[in-house]
């Protein structure tokens, strides 16, 4: 195994820069070292300028999401190995404004995830005490409660850089891990937001932001699941209105 | 015409006319596109053909076969003219080519199989 | 991102090569780099090239039921427009063209019926029932009802 790896990170610093551009930079090649040991590596001994997010290094915050060779990843859970004898390209996740360097603007993707009430509606408010769950009824959700916003999804997604309204896949997802919650009664609430050209009707199923997934929650799935319950909801709004104000 | 109230009717047309065209148009092209002009098969005569559309089932058959994958003909190539050109602006030109032409091509598939 | 350009090492002189001529900035707020999307954007990657050939199969379904209104009318027109039909239906382009219509709606097929799992989740007994389970009958289904549309045709007579 060679000492040494190169990677090229993106640079940009809004005084400085119209756009951003390549800076190489000679890192070790430790077996055990993951894209984010390299990029601490930079910071602490190389160039302090460089600026990322991270946090856990484990793969459950969500904060270390760039673009790697082209593909949407966490920093923490790609090994430099995977990718020698390199050079690696280390360049912002996709489809979000460049802040600065290697870290993205993520307000819309808040507002949003905001949009769809992601939490618990019950008309008991929260105040009745214990909710009572089997593991069955678990079950059906607890996929899409993996998530962790980490926004690979919306850099997979062509939708999300074509359309800077559409609700995206991560969102979606959560408001289906809601719907589907036994504990929740907000369905209907959510419906105006999602069954809506700037929600799941935006989707065509490219599947990428599946396939990106860190903790294999399928949106792709997550959303065509949705899609059938809203055009049932919309059919029988259509063909019997009464009743269904 | 594209409002949260009416997407649900395009995707299930969207869905029908897939699963019909998945099912059923294969198989004709190959036959009437394909087999039957480079003489794999021998088609029936014009006189048997004719006897075999005169079936009310067989116009029924043929008219949704006719119709529904071009509603989702219209719906999947809205929304491929809007990703891959980007043309959101045209919005509402695109939909009125797209399901006007599902709709020429449905009226014009009741009418033959009226006049058979 | 548009082309980067590659800087050589890091260099501490503030007269950097990228310098623009002031910062432009609104005060707090940094200048946001966002690039627009090329209309080649689907070329970047193979998985996006399939999905916009996926998407294109629409035009086939749209040929193909042309083809057939075509055929229809001729059958309603008469035996001499029949055979018009007939005979237009073997010349080499149509032929070419046919092949091409016919690749793409298998690619229909076959990725429709592929993705058809996802949208329906069958749960029996508590687990979720495989997706093949559910994609392998609409196969089947696909099969048979291809065989009952030649065999009508071939037998009819």
């Amino acid at each position: 195994m060679a000492q040494t790896i190169t990677l090229h990170v993106a640079r940009y610093s809004p005084e400085r820069d119209t756009e951003p551009y390549l800076q190489p930079y000679e890192v070790p090649l430790k077996e055990e070292w993951v894209i984010l040991d390299a990029l601490n590596y930079i910071k602490d001994k190389l160039d302090g300028t460089l600026t990322f997010r991270w946090s856990c290094r484990m793969g459950i915050c969500g904060s270390c999401g760039y673009t790697v060779n082209n593909e949407p990843k966490l920093g923490c859970a790609a090994f430099l190995t995977q990718y020698a004898p390199g050079p690696i390209k280390i360049e912002p996740l996709r489809n979000f404004p460049v802040v600065r360097d290697l870290v993205v603007e993520v307000s819309e993707f808040l507002e949003k995830l905001k949009k769809v009430k992601p939490w618990l509606i019950h008309e008991d408010g929260n105040e009745a005490g214990e909710y009572l769950q089997t593991p069955d009824q678990l079950e059906e959700f607890r996929q899409y409660s993996m998530c962790i916003n980490c926004l690979l999804c919306y850099a997979a997604c062509p939708i999300a850089g074509l359309d800077p309204v559409f609700i995206g896949p991560a969102a979606l997802a959560l408001a289906h891990r809601y719907n589907k919650d036994s504990r929740d009664q907000g369905s209907a609430e959510r419906m105006a937001v999602l069954s809506h050209p700037e929600g799941i009707w935006g989707c065509t199923f490219v599947g990428e932001c599946t396939k990106v997934c860190p903790k294999h929650v399928d949106p792709a799935g997550a959303i065509q699941q949705y899609k059938l319950t809203a055009a049932i909801e919309g059919m029988k709004q259509f063909l019997m209105p009464w009743g269904q104000r | 015409m594209v409002n949260r109230e009416t997407e649900p009717i395009y995707w299930t047309l969207f869905s029908a006319g897939g699963v019909v065209a998945a099912l059923f148009l294969p198989v004709h092209l190959f036959l009437f596109g394909l087999a039957a002009p480079l003489g794999l098969i021998r088609t029936p005569a014009y006189s048997s053909m004719l006897q075999l559309l005169h079936s009310p089932i067989t116009r029924l058959y043929l008219f949704v076969l006719c119709s529904l994958p071009l509603f989702h003909f219209a719906h999947r190539f809205r929304y491929t003219l809007y990703d891959g050109l980007q043309i959101k602006h045209l919005n509402e030109v695109v939909f009125a080519c797209c399901y006007g032409l599902a709709i020429a091509g449905t009226m014009a598939a009741g009418y033959l199989l009226l006049k058979l | 991102m548009s082309s980067p350009r590659q800087a050589s090492a890091p260099t501490a002189s503030k007269t950097s090569v990228h310098s623009s001529p002031a910062p432009i900035y609104t005060e707090f707020h940094p200048r946001w780099y966002r690039p627009p999307i090329s209309t080649y954007w689907w070329l970047g990657k193979w998985a996006y090239v399939k999905f916009i050939l996926r998407e294109l199969s629409s035009v086939a379904v749209a040929w193909t039921v042309a083809l057939t209104l075509y055929q229809i009318s001729a059958l309603v027109r008469g035996p001499a427009a029949y055979s018009r039909f007939a005979d237009r239906m073997s010349s080499p382009v149509m032929i070419a063209v046919n092949v091409v219509a016919f690749a793409f709606l298998l690619l229909h097929s076959i990725t429709w019926f592929n993705l058809a799992p996802k949208a329906m989740v069958v749960r029996v007994g508590g687990r979720r029932v495989p997706g093949l389970l559910i994609s392998g009958p609409q196969f089947l289904a696909w099969i048979a009802a291809s065989a009952i549309i030649i065999a009508i045709v071939v037998m009819w007579r």
